[in-house]
C-alpha cells in the first residue's frame, strides 16, 4: 500500500520539546485520519533540532465509501423542510429520495452513497488543522505571518504514494525537499518517499531517529571513557536532552584541571550539567569524578574535534573558577555566622511575614514543641533549626540555588563538633521535593521537615494566601503533602486519648507564633501577658496593620488569642477558623495520596467526618473500612445501615422522631418480635466490643464485632415493621436503629459511603 | 564577496559586526547615552521593535549590571560591558544564515568550531518583554543571544523583530583564545601604543565594584528611584514619552544598584520590578500609539 511522509522543517525546535512533540504529532494525525475515514496502522514519528515529522507505510490510496441511509420530513411537509432535508443530504430533487412508511406515517429517506474522498486530499485539509492547533508548550510568531509554531516554520514537505502534495498553511513553503545537516550539507534534497527521505538525510548527516542518535552518544562515551579506564556518569535526562541538541553526533572526552576535583562532586556535576550539558566522568576505582569531562558535539570537526575540546575545556575552567572561588568563601568560615544571620533578617521571606530568620525563630518554637510527637531530642533540634537556613546566603547556593540544604549539610559536616543528624537535618529538612522523593527517615530531620512546612502553611493562610485551583506560587501543596507523607512514612501519631486534635494543636501554636513574632513581642513574655499591654502593642504595631486589611476578625481578636495561646499548653487550645480550614486542606492532600493508592475517596470521607486529626489512625481506618465493605457482611450491613438511616432521617423530617429521644434507652421488656430481639442482643455485644477495639486501634476487630449484625439486620428488616401502631413498640424500634447507626459510626461516618 | 582580514584585536570585532551589519542595510548607530544593563534598553530596540514600520540597526551599547563586579579579579566577569546589538523589522526569513555569516567573519568556522543553538526563552521583566530564540554557543560558550521578540512592554510586537544580541568580550576571547579578559588586545597588538582591555578597564572595575558593593548610598539611590519614577510618571502624562523612556532607564539602573547593595528582598524586588514595568510599559504603549 502507498507510503506517506510529513516533515516540518523549522529552526531549532527546544530540546525538551521534541519527544513531545513527536506524541502528540502522531495522536493528532491519528485522530484526524480516523475522523476522515482513514485508518493508519502503524504511524512512526521522527524529530531531530530543526524538524519533526511522520510517516505512515500502509495508508490506503482513499478513505472508504459512505453508505448513509438519513431519514427526512414526513410526506406532504412544507417546501421549505424539504428543501433543507435536500441540501442537507446533497441531493437535487425529492425523487431522488426513497418513501418509507412506518406506523407513524410515511417519510423522505435519501440514501446517501459517496465515494471516499482521496487520501492526499484529506492529507491537505488535516495537516494545516493539525499545524494551526499544535499543543506547543510555548509557540511565537514571525515575520508578519499570524502562524504560530515554536520556533519559525520554513517548509511542509509531504509525500504520498511517490507524489509530493502541497500543503497550504499561513504561506508557509511546501516543496518534496528536505535539508542536511546545518554545516555539513546545507543543499536542498529533493525527497520522493519516506525511505528516500531517510537515506538521504543519513548521506547527509542527520539521523532522524532521536532513539538512534542517543544509541550512538551512549556508545561512543562509553568507548571514549573506557579507552581512558574510566566511566561515563549516566544521565538519562541529560542524555535525552543532548540528543535533542544534535543532528549527527560526535562525543568529544575534553580534560579538566584535577585541581577543580577538591570541590564537591555534586557542584562539579551540576556545573557540567546544568551549564555546559556535559556528563561527568567517574574513576571505576575511586568512584570519585574524574577530571574529564564528555560534550556532545554536532559536527565531524577538520581538526578531529581538538579545538572543540580545548574550548569547552576553557568555558569549564572558567565556570568552575567561579564555583571554587564560592566554595572556598563559603568553607572559610563555620557555617553559623552572625554576618550570615544578619543577612538571613534582611531577606523577606515574605513582605507579610517577615524575614527568613523570622521564620527560622518560629520554626525553632514549633520544632521543640514537636519533639514530643517525633522524639527527637531537643537539644541536636534547635542545633539544627539555627543551621538549616544558613546555606541560603552562601555563595554556592547563589549560583546553584539547587543545590540548597545540601551545601548547608557539606558545610556543617566541615564543622568540628556537628552532630551527624544536625547535618542530615540541614539537607533533609526540604523533602520529600516531589511525590517521588524520598522523605526524612532521621528523627530530627523529620521534626525540621515538619515544622518548617507547617509553619510555611500556617503562615501563608494567615495571610490569605491560600492556593486556588489554578494558582499556587508558594507550593503550598507540595508542602501540604510533604507533611502528609513524613507523617505517615515515619509513623508519626498525633495521638492523644481524649479524642483532642493535637495536629490541630500544633497548627495553632504555629499561629500563636507568627501573631506573637510578627508583633515582635518577645519581651512580653517577661510582662505576664498584661492585656493592657498586649492590646497596645498590637494596635501601635505597622506590621499587623496589613493583617488588618487581611483577616480583620483576626486583628480584632488578636491581642485576646496572642494571650490565651501563649498561656494554655498543646491540646488545650481553642480552634481559630484559620487552622481549621488548613487541617481541611491537609485533610485533602491525605484523600489525594489516598486516592492515588487506589482507596475510594467516599471511605476517605466516611473517616474524615469523625474529626480525627491523627493521619496515621486515619489510614489504618480507611484501609479496614475498605477490606471490610468489600466482604459479603461489610456490604450487606452498608445497605442495612443505608435503610436504617433513611427511616430515621424521614421520621426525624416529620418531626416525629429527635436525637433527643434516640439518647432513651430500648425497653428489652417491651420487644415483641423474635427478629428485634435478636437485633438487641446483637447490639448489645457489638457496640462495647466495637467501642473497645477502636480504643485499641484495632480497626480490623472492630469491624469484625460489627460484621456480627449483618444477619439480624436483615432479619430484623424483613420480618419486623419499625411504623408498628403501638407506640411503645415504634419506639423501641426506632431506638433499635439508633444503636445500629451509633454502633457503626464508630469506624467511620456510614453515611458518606456511596453505594 | 571580498576577502576578509580576521579580526586581531577586541575593536576589529566591533568594527567586523559594524561593516558587516552595514552591508546588511542595517543604520550603524551609537551608544545610548544612559546607564543601562543590557543592549536591548536602548530606544532603538525597545520602542524601534513596536509598530509597524520596518527598521533595521545595529550598534555597541556599553552595558551595566552592577551586581557582577568582581573587583577585576575575576577572569570573565564584569560590571561594565559591551554589547553589539543588532535589530531587524521584520526578521528576514535567512536571519539565521545572516547570523552565522557574521560569526564566519570574525573568524569562527562551522566546521572546526561547534556552534548550536540551545534554547531560550528570553524575558526582560522590567521592561515587560520576551521572545524566544536561542543562546548560540560556540564549543560550550555563550555567544550570542538570538530573540524573535514577541512582546514589548507588555504589547505584541507586529511585524516580529529579530534581535541579536553579541557578548563582545566573550566573543573576542574566544576568538583570540584569551583566558582573562584583562589580556584581550583592544587595538591592534603592532601598533605604537599597543593597549589591553585591562589598560584601558581594570581600574574601572575595581572602583566601580567597590561603589557598587560598598560606597553606593542606598537611601539615596532609593530617593532617586522615587524621584525618576515620578518624573517618568509625570512625563507619560505630558505625552513626552522619549524623555520619559531616559527616566525609566535611570529608575531600572537604580534599582540594579539597590539590587547589588543587598538591600532589596526577594518579594520587594518583585514590588520594584513591577514598578519599572509599569514605566516602561506606559511609554511603549504612548510609542506605539504615535508609531500607527
Amino acid at each position: 500500500m502507498p507510503q506517506l511522509l510529513l516533515e516540518l522543517f523549522s529552526e531549532e525546535i527546544p530540546a525538551r520539546m521534541q519527544k513531545r512533540a513527536e506524541e502528540d504529532l502522531a495522536k493528532a494525525f491519528g485522530e484526524k485520519l480516523k475522523a476522515a475515514g482513514l485508518d493508519a496502522k502503524a504511524i512512526k514519528t521522527f524529530s531531530a533540532p530543526r524538524r519533526i515529522g511522520l510517516f505512515v507505510d500502509d495508508l490506503p490510496a482513499k478513505a472508504a465509501d459512505v453508505n448513509e441511509e438519513r431519514k427526512g420530513p414526513r410526506v406532504g411537509s412544507p417546501e421549505q423542510a424539504l428543501q433543507g432535508f435536500l441540501k442537507g443530504a446533497g441531493l437535487t430533487s425529492i425523487d431522488q429520495a426513497q418513501i418509507v412508511e412506518d406506523k407513524k406515517g410515511a417519510f423522505y429517506v435519501a440514501k446517501i452513497e459517496r465515494a471516499g474522498r482521496g487520501t492526499a486530499e484529506i492529507v491537505q485539509e488535516i495537516v494545516p488543522e493539525i499545524i494551526r492547533a499544535f499543543p506547543w508548550p510555548k509557540s511565537m510568531r514571525s515575520q508578519s505571518s499570524d502562524l504560530q509554531w515554536v520556533r519559525p516554520l520554513h517548509n511542509i514537505c509531504c509525500v504520498f504514494d511517490g507524489k509530493a502534495v502541497k500543503i497550504a498553511v499561513e504561506g508557509v513553503g511546501s516543496e518534496a525537499v528536505t535539508w542536511g545537516h546545518r554545516f555539513h550539507a546545507p543543499e536542498a534534497l529533493p525527497v520522493t518517499s519516506a525511505a528516500d527521505h531517510a537515506s538521504k538525510l543519513r548521506g547527509a548527516k542527520v539521523l532522524i531517529e532521536r532513539e538512534e542518535r542517543k544509541t550512538i552518544i551512549l556508545e561512543q562515551a562509553s568507548r571514549l571513557c573506557a579507552a581512558k579506564g574510566l566511566e561515563l556518569v549516566e544521565d538519562i535526562g541529560l542524555l535525552e536532552e543532548v540528543a535533542g541538541l544534535v543532528e549527527w553526533p560526535v562525543v568529544v572526552l575534553g580534560d579538566m584541571d584535577p585541581a577543580f576535583l577538591n570541590l564537591p562532586g555534586e557542584v562539579v556535576r551540576l556545573s557540567m550539567r546544568t551549564h555546559q550539558k556535559y556528563f561527568a566522568v567517574r574513576d571505576p576505582k575511586t568512584k570519585g569524578l574524574a577530571p574529564h569531562f564528555i560534550v556532545v558535539t554536532n559536527i565531524e570537526a577538520k581538526d578531529g574535534g581538538k579545538a572543540i575540546a580545548a574550548g569547552n575545556a576553557r568555558v569549564l575552567s572558567a565556570r568552575l573558577s567561579d564555583a571554587q572561588f564560592f566554595w572556598k568563601v563559603d568553607t572559610a568560615t563555620p557555617l553559623y555566622t552572625e554576618e550570615r544571620k544578619a543577612k538571613l533578617e534582611k531577606i523577606v521571606f515574605h513582605q507579610k511575614l517577615g524575614s527568613v530568620w523570622d521564620k527560622v525563630e518560629r520554626v525553632k518554637a514549633l520544632a521543640e514543641k514537636l519533639c514530643a510527637v517525633t522524639g527527637a531530642e531537643p537539644k541536636l533540634v534547635r542545633e539544627a533549626v539555627a543551621l538549616c537556613k544558613m546555606d541560603l546566603v552562601t555563595e554556592t547556593v547563589g549560583e546553584f540555588p539547587e543545590l540548597q540544604g545540601q551545601v548547608g549539610r557539606q558545610l556543617s559536616a566541615l564543622t568540628k563538633g556537628n552532630h551527624e543528624s544536625v547535618a542530615t537535618a540541614i539537607e533533609d529538612h526540604y523533602r520529600p521535593l516531589g511525590p517521588n522523593d524520598r522523605v526524612p527517615t532521621d528523627k530530627v530531620a523529620v521534626t525540621l521537615a515538619l515544622a518548617d512546612k507547617l509553619d510555611t502553611l500556617v503562615a501563608f493562610w494567615a495571610i490569605g494566601e491560600k492556593p486556588t485551583g489554578s494558582s499556587d506560587p508558594y507550593a503550598l501543596r507540595r508542602a501540604s503533602l510533604g507533611v502528609v507523607r513524613t507523617v505517615l512514612e515515619n509513623g508519626i501519631r498525633f495521638k492523644s486519648s481524649n479524642r483532642r486534635r493535637i495536629l490541630l494543636g500544633y497548627l495553632n501554636m504555629s499561629l500563636a507564633e507568627l501573631y506573637y513574632q510578627s508583633a515582635d513581642y518577645r519581651a512580653l513574655q517577661e510582662e505576664a501577658f498584661e492585656q493592657d499591654v498586649l492590646e497596645e502593642r498590637v494596635r501601635s504595631d505597622p506590621k499587623l496593620v496589613l493583617l488588618k486589611d487581611h483577616r480583620p476578625n483576626d486583628y480584632e481578636s488578636l491581642p485576646k488569642q496572642i494571650k490565651e495561646i501563649l498561656s494554655r499548653k498543646i491540646g488545650e487550645v481553642p480552634e481559630p477558623p484559620t487552622s481549621l480550614d488548613l487541617l481541611a486542606f491537609l485533610a485533602d492532600r491525605l484523600k489525594v495520596q489516598l486516592r492515588d493508592q487506589g482507596k475510594r475517596h467516599d471511605l476517605v470521607d466516611a473517616v474524615f467526618a469523625l474529626g480525627d486529626d491523627d493521619l496515621v489512625r486515619i489510614v489504618a481506618r480507611v484501609e479496614a473500612l475498605d477490606a471490610f465493605l468489600k466482604t459479603e457482611d461489610g456490604a450487606n450491613l452498608l445497605a442495612g445501615y443505608k435503610r436504617a438511616a433513611n427511616i430515621l432521617a424521614a421520621e426525624e423530617k416529620k418531626g416525629k422522631w429527635s436525637a433527643e429521644e434516640a439518647k432513651s434507652q430500648v425497653d428489652a421488656a417491651k420487644l415483641a418480635e423474635p427478629a428485634e430481639k435478636a437485633l438487641y442482643e446483637a447490639l448489645e455485644k457489638a457496640l462495647p466490643a466495637a467501642r473497645a477495639a477502636v480504643e485499641k486501634e484495632e480497626f480490623a476487630a472492630a469491624m469484625k464485632a460489627l460484621s456480627g449484625l449483618r444477619a439480624p439486620v436483615d432479619a430484623f428488616f424483613e420480618k419486623v415493621l419499625v411504623n408498628a401502631d403501638d407506640p411503645m413498640l415504634r419506639r423501641n424500634r426506632l431506638l433499635l436503629l439508633s444503636r445500629l447507626r451509633e454502633a457503626l459510626s464508630q469506624v467511620a461516618d456510614f453515611s458518606k459511603i456511596e453505594g | 564577496m571580498p576577502a576578509h582580514k580576521a579580526p586581531r584585536c577586541f575593536q576589529d570585532v566591533i568594527l567586523t559586526l559594524q561593516t558587516y551589519w552595514a552591508e546588511q542595510g542595517c543604520a550603524i548607530l551609537q551608544p545610548y547615552d544612559e546607564q543601562v544593563g543590557a543592549g536591548t534598553l536602548h530606544p532603538a530596540t525597545t520602542l524601534r521593535s513596536l509598530g509597524p514600520k520596518p527598521w533595521r540597526a545595529a550598534y555597541v551599547q556599553p552595558s551595566r549590571r552592577p551586581k557582577d563586579g568582581r573587583y577585576g579579579e575575576n577572569p570573565n566577569r564584569l560590571q561594565h560591558y559591551y554589547q553589539f546589538q543588532v535589530i531587524l523589522k521584520p526578521n528576514p526569513p535567512d536571519l539565521q544564515q545572516l547570523y552565522l555569516n557574521s560569526l564566519a567573519r570574525i573568524g569562527i568556522d562551522p566546521l572546526l568550531h561547534d556552534i548550536r543553538f540551545v534554547e531560550d526563552d528570553w524575558e526582560n521583566p522590567t521592561v515587560g518583554a520576551w521572545g524566544l530564540g536561542w543562546e548560540v554557543w560556540c564549543d560550550g560558550m555563550e555567544v550570542s543571544q538570538y530573540t524573535y521578540f514577541q512582546q514589548v512592554g507588555g504589547l505584541d510586537v507586529r511585524p516580529v523583530s529579530g534581535e541579536l544580541t553579541y557578548g563582545l568580550e566573550r566573543l573576542a576571547m574566544y576568538v583570540f583564545g584569551v583566558d582573562r579578559v584583562y589580556d584581550l588586545p583592544f587595538n591592534d597588538p603592532d601598533s605604537a601604543t599597543p593597549l589591553t582591555y585591562g589598560d584601558i578597564f581594570l581600574e574601572n572595575e575595581k572602583q566601580q565594584s567597590r561603589f557598587n558593593f560598598e560606597l553606593s548610598d542606598p537611601e539615596q539611590n532609593l530617593r532617586w528611584f522615587t524621584d525618576a519614577e515620578a518624573t517618568a510618571k509625570r512625563l507619560l502624562a505630558e505625552g513626552n514619552v522619549l524623555p520619559a523612556f531616559d527616566y525609566t532607564l535611570k529608575a531600572s539602573h537604580l534599582f540594579n544598584l539597590l539590587d547589588a547593595r543587598g538591600v532589596v528582598s526577594p518579594t520587594e524586588r518583585q514590588s520594584f520590578i513591577a514598578r519599572v514595568r509599569d514605566l516602561a510599559k506606559g511609554c511603549a504603549s504612548a510609542w506605539a500609539e504615535g508609531q500607527q
